[in-house]
This record gives structure tokens, sequence and C-alpha cells, in this order.
């Protein structure tokens, strides 16, 4: 039933597509035009413009997002998905650190660690100024000092934006974590008690791939958030981003300029400069692929967030 | 005055003392306890060690460093007071050499203790990039192995003849083995010129290679953002660090090796003295390079630098912070301004707090950094917001230490520590200068 479901999904994907609105009952889909001639069905379906109109073409020049599913070939994994460059943005003014992102992720990371991939910061820059709460995990940087210091190639960055651990290759030396200026990395110290996760991947037959980081996690290598393009693959959003009860994670394509929450689609350039997006830590010069809006205009109030705060755990652990 | 005969038999090898033997089953304990300990590490993780993802490096790292240190003594005995002719190195050089041997040695093991999957050790020559510090480091170390092994091993050939002979009725198999290992050394023009010329290519090597070698190690740290380590004056500040660490660890060595072996006569005041100029040489360079670290940043510190710069000065790092610069640093310089300073025994007491506080010096280089990232330590144990080594770190990190001193051990023990032919030489013509 549910593969049904996502196989109608992909129906709607044209080559390149990432179905950002997949989530929605209209199934909105981005989309390009294909020029070569094919011979029409006269069946239409609806699709995002790269201009941000819904517009109807015929099925025929829609390819299946199975064409997506790139073969795990590792020289594949490494290069991307083409003509993409994957973006967040993260609204501060909704954060009300309600926490499911990081239950999301973990949960379909299987995180077994300590450390989670995805924290929710309690922040205050200085005693007189206004605390909010502040999502991180891996800014996905476009100079990423992480893939710089790594000696093996074992962390690498793709065309898509995307940046990647291969957990058969890390040799564990953690200078990475040392280089990364977020602490976006974590490391499995010990042998990953992810029993059922590996019955799991026997069962549905997934083969391991950097693609899906933490399914399984490796002894001794690193890990972090990988914007999750095995979702991006089924043309769904990352676990974060539909997890979000506020719709504070925005996720899209910097070239096709739009960006969604599952809920609403808006153009990244346009949400950027309304409502004055920034990035991490600009000044070092890494590039995140991740923008933040500034919490201004707040509809809760910081201290209802403090309910759910831990400072001293992100992942639940069965007691 | 000395002889020929008695210059052999105070210089050739000698067998263990009680103490010898004592010595050697104590630091052969300790390695042992250490490799299993090591073993537990593999099998179970790095969990054994008190390093989390915040401090994730710990000391094994800091005690990498400390090696890849003292090793630079080999190119500043060896090759600088070589270059520059100061004949009172002679009987210091071997020594000096076997010092760089072991520490190099163990750096490039310690580093491997360090990384969590040494089965995958292969993927840096196969996958290497040659972009990262490390595989600089995959370079430089193993050059260096062999560097200062030809360094040690090219001027021994003269002396493996000699004690071939010298052990000739004695002990018949040792004698052998020396012989074996002088590569038919028969002092011959043809041999002697090809000796001296390859031992000057080395010598002259190993000066822009232990500098390098030092250089990155410090750029391990200084090509990340870290605040402590993202300076540019690193590079120097690591290289005048190991100048200090390298001559003090050779004051200790030689302190020893001159009452095991009643080297007395050879290594004499004379050489104490001009160490421990050396050595006050060394640490005012690296006061020097520790003002612009420490004190400067200081000035105009960012938020984060002034975080770093108070847990040094005055917060959970000032203890060793002080003690390190204070007694490791500042009052070796004043006690070795003094003539009475420079004499064997307070020198061997000076150097051993000298080489203790640089290895602390490393640590303190690398912890406090680690736990002040730029983004506040959240969600996770309150555990790791500290770090201080645990059991294992210690069994393996001192495992490691007794394994230099066993390497350096056995070197002394089959070894002659003061060149026996180039002494005999010095000597020699110190007589017929007399004559004329
Ligand atoms: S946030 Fe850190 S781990 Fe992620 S790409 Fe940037 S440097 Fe690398
Ligand atoms: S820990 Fe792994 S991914 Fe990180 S730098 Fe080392 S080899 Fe590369």
């Amino acid at each position: 039933m549910k593969e049904q479901d996502n196989n109608s999904r992909r129906n709607f994907l044209k080559k390149g597509g990432l179905a950002l609105g997949a989530l929605s009952a209209t199934a909105i889909a981005l989309a390009s035009f294909q020029k070569e001639a094919v011979e029409e069905t006269g069946e239409k379906v609806k699709l995002l413009s790269p201009e941000g109109d819904i517009v109807e073409i015929d099925k025929a020049y829609v390819k299946s997002a199975h064409d997506l599913n790139l073969p795990l070939d590792s020289k594949k994994i490494r290069e991307g998905i083409p003509n993409r460059k994957f973006v967040m943005v993260i609204d501060l003014a909704r954060c009300k650190n309600a926490l499911k992102c990081v239950s999301a992720c973990n949960k379909n990371h299987y995180i077994a660690g300590k450390n989670a991939w995805l924290k929710v910061y309690k922040m205050q820059e200085s005693k007189d100024t206004a605390p909010y709460w502040m999502p991180s995990a891996c800014q996905h940087c476009d100079q990423p000092a992480c893939v710089t210091v790594c000696p093996v190639d074992a962390t690498f960055k793709r065309r898509d934006g995307i940046v990647l651990i291969d957990n058969e290759r890390c040799i564990g030396c953690r200078f990475c974590m040392a280089a990364c200026p977020y602490s976006a990395r974590v490391f499995n110290w010990e042998e990953p008690d992810q029993g059922e996760i590996m019955m799991n991947i026997d069962m549905n037959h997934v083969v391991p791939s950097p693609e899906h980081a933490g399914l399984p996690s490796v002894k001794g290598t690193v890990d972090k958030c990988d914007f999750c393009p095995h979702q991006i693959d089924k043309g769904e959003l990352p676990h974060c981003v539909s997890a979000c009860p506020n719709g504070v994670f925005y996720f899209g394509d910097k070239y096709e300029d739009t960006v969604t929450n599952g809920d609403e689609t808006v153009r990244l350039s346009k949400i950027l400069e309304d409502k004055a997006g920034y990035r991490l830590m600009e000044g070092l010069n890494t590039q995140p692929s991740v923008y933040y809006l500034p919490p201004k205009n707040r509809s809760d109030d910081f201290k209802d967030g403090l309910d759910k705060y831990n400072e001293f755990q992100s992942v639940e652990k069965p007691t | 005055m000395k002889n020929y005969d008695t210059l052999l038999k105070d210089l050739t090898p000698k067998k263990f003392t009680k103490f010898g033997v004592i010595w050697t089953s104590f630091l052969l304990v300790i390695i042992i306890i250490g490799i299993i300990a090591y073993i537990d590490q593999i099998i179970k993780g790095q969990v054994v060690t008190n390093m989390r993802d915040y401090a994730l490096w710990g000391i094994y790292i800091s005690n990498f460093v400390f090696f890849v240190a003292t090793s630079f003594v080999g190119s500043i005995i060896v090759a600088v007071l070589r270059l520059t002719k100061n004949e009172w190195r002679t009987p210091l050089v071997r020594i000096a050499e076997i010092i760089t041997l072991a520490s190099i040695v163990m750096a490039g093991i310690t580093i491997m203790i360090d990384m969590a999957r040494p089965d995958r050790l292969l993927n840096l020559f196969i996958h290497a990039r040659i972009q990262s510090p490390i595989t600089w480091d995959v370079i430089i170390i193993p050059t260096t192995i062999v560097i200062s092994f030809l360094l040690l091993y090219f001027p021994l050939l003269p002396d493996f003849a000699i004690l071939k002979d010298f052990f000739k009725k004695k002990k018949p198999k040792l004698s052998k083995l020396y012989g074996k290992l002088s590569l038919n050394w028969k002092g011959t023009k043809k041999q002697k010129a090809i000796q001296t010329k390859s031992i000057r290519i080395i010598a002259l090597m190993i000066i822009p290679i232990g500098l390098m070698l030092q250089t990155i190690d410090a750029w391990l740290f200084s090509t990340t953002y870290r605040i402590g380590w993202d300076s540019t004056n690193m590079g120097a500040y690591f290289i005048s660090g190991a100048f200090v660490a390298g001559v003090a660890a050779l004051i200790v060595v030689v302190y020893v090796v001159r009452r095991t072996n009643k080297l007395e006569k050879y290594i004499t005041n004379f050489q104490f003295d001009k160490l421990g100029k050396l050595l006050a040489l060394a640490c005012l360079v690296y006061l020097y390079f520790n003002m612009n670290e420490y004190l400067i940043p200081a000035y105009t510190p960012s938020i984060g630098e002034e975080i770093h710069l108070n847990t040094l000065f005055v917060g959970s790092y000032s203890y060793l912070f002080w003690m390190v610069t204070i007694g490791g640093l500042i009052l070796p310089i004043l006690f070795l301004l003094f003539k009475k300073g420079r004499k064997p025994l307070p020198m061997f007491v000076i150097g051993l707090v000298v080489v203790i506080g640089s290895w602390w010096k490393r640590y303190i280089i690398i912890t406090p950094t680690l736990l002040h990232p730029f983004l506040p330590i959240q969600g996770v144990p309150e555990s790791w917001h500290h770090y201080f080594p645990s059991l294992h770190e210690w069994l393996i990190t001192i495992a490691t230490l007794a394994m230099a001193l066993l390497i350096i051990t056995l070197l002394v023990r089959y070894l002659p520590v003061i060149p026996i032919q180039r002494t005999a030489e010095e000597n020699d013509l110190l007589e017929t200068n007399i004559k004329h």
C-alpha cells in the first residue's frame, strides 16, 4: 500500500524534479520542460513551474522519479543528483523547541549514540539580547572544512551540495570533527546498538549507503546529518522538515529558487530578502547551505520551550 | 693519557647491570599492560577512552605531539652543531640520534593508537588526499624515520667494525652480528669518502625535514577554525617548543647514560655547561613565541578567545597552565643563567622538569581548545563537557613512553653511545698536536 502511494507520487515527477509538494494532497511538483519531441498521451498532470506557477502538461513529458533512483554505485553517490543544489531555510521565529524534528531525525536515522545530529540549541548571544531556539545540524557547507582535512576522502561534497560520509572508508581520525566549526559531527565511539535496524536492513533489502547515513552506523567512524538523500530519492522531504508541527524548516533547490516546508512553497530569494535571512558564522567563509530567518515577531514566548529543554540529552533512550 | 685499549674498554657496550635488568623488565611490564589495554580498546572501541564528541582528541594526540617534538633533538644536535663544527657535541651526537629515532618511531605508533579504525590504515595510501595535513604527516613521519635511522647508522659503521674485532673471542655470535652490521667496513679511503659524503647529505637533509615535521604537526591544528589553534604563529611556536623538549630530553638521557655507563671522563661538566646554555636559549625563544600566542591575543580578544584565555589564565586549566609556563619555562631559564645551575645534577633535575612540562604543555594546547567550540555544548551528557584521560588512555600512553625508553635503553645497551672511532681520531689529533 505504501509502496503504491510512493509510486503514484513519483509519476508526477519529471527527471530531475524533486517532489517538494508531494506531501500535499494536490501533489504539486517541481519540473522543468523537456525539449525533445514526445508523443502526447492526452493525460494532463499538474506541476509547479520554475517560475512558481501551477501548470498542466501532458503526462508524456513527465518522467518518473524512478529515474532518480541512481544505482548504488559509489561514483554516482559521490556525484550527487545532477543540476540540483539543495538548501534549507530555518525560520527561527517559529521555533518553539517542540523537538519533533529531533525525534524524527533520531528515529529515522537510528541514532544509537548520545549526541543527536540535529539539535535545538538554546541560544542567547549576550545578557541583554533575546534568547531563542535554534535548530542546527550539518550546514552542508559549500566550502566544507571537514572535507578539506579528511585524509582519505571519506567525507565528500557532492555537486548537489550535500556533504556525506563513506563509513566504509573513514579511518576514524576525527580530524573532520576538529575542523567543523558547527560541531555538526558525531562519532561512533562504540559498536552502535542498532539491533532492530539491522534486521530491518535485511528484511527490506536495503543496501547500506552514505545516502542514508546511520543505516547502519559503523563503529569508529563519523556520522552527521545527511540532508536525507534517501527522502529526496523518494520525492519526499527530509524527516525534520515534515516532522515539524510549526513549519520551521523549509527545504528545496537553490537553482529552482524554491523551498517548501510541506505546507507552503516559497521563493528562496524572496523569503531571504523579506525576512532578512542569514547564515551561521558567515565570517568563517564556510558558505553553508542552511539559511536562518531571524527570530523576530515570535508568536510564542521563548519560555514555553523551556519545559522540553534538556541540556544534557538529545537522544531519548528507552528507560 | 687515554690509550686505545682503555678507550675501547670504556666505550664498548656493556652488559646490563642489575639495575639495568630491573629497569628493562619494569619497562616490559608497563608495555605489556599497555598492549592489553590497547587490545581492549580495539575490541570495545574508543568508548574506553574519555574522549567524546567535543573532546574529540585527547592525550593520544598530545602525546603524539610530544614525541614529534622530542624527535627534533636530532636536527638540532646532529645537524646544526655538525654544520657549525661545534666539537663539544661529539660525545652527545649518538645519544641525540638515538632519542630522535626512538621518538619518531613512537610518534608513528602513537598516532595510529588514536585512529579508531587502525584496520583501515591502508586507506591512508590507497585513498590518500594530498590536501589533508594528515597525508603530509603520512609522508613526513616515515621519511623522518628513515633519515634518522640512516643518520644513526652510517656513522656507526666504523664502530661496528671495531666491535666485531673487540668481541671476536668473548662473544663470537655478537661479533658476527656486529660484523654484518658493519657492512664490511675496512676503513679504506674509498669507503671513508662514501661514508663522509653520505653523512653530510643526511645531516643536511635532517634540518629541513625536522623543520617540516614540526611545522606539519602545528598545521594539523592551525588548519582548523578552532580558537587557540587557528594561529599563524603555530609553526614557529611548535618548532621552538620542540627545540626545548628535544634538548631537555637529551640532557636527561645523557645524564643517566653517563652515570650507568661511567662516562664521566668523556661527558664532562663542559658538555653540560654547553647544553645548559643551549636549553636556556631554547627556552627564551619559546617564551617569546608563548607571549605571541597568549599575551598578545589577550589585548584584543574576541569573545571566544577571551573565554579560552580565561580558562588558561584563571579558569579550570590555570594550575596546569602556570605550572607549565613558570615551572617548565621561566624557572629553568632563571636557574640556567647561573653557572651552578649548569652542573650535571641540577641540569638533570631541570631537564626532567622541562620534559614533564613539555608533555603537559601539549596537553593544554589540545584539550581546552576543543572544549570551547563555537556553538554551545548542549544535548550531551554532563561528563562530555570535560575531559580527563581514562585509565585505558593512561595505561596506553605510559606504555608508549615506556616503549620509547625501552628503545633507547636497548640501543644504549648494544651500541657504543659515544662514537669510538671519532673519539679516537680526535684524541690522536690532539696528541699529534702536542708533539709538534
Ligand atoms: S557544517 Fe561541519 S560537517 Fe557540515 S559541511 Fe560544514 S564543516 Fe562539514
Ligand atoms: S574521521 Fe573519517 S571522515 Fe573524518 S576526517 Fe577522519 S577519515 Fe575523514
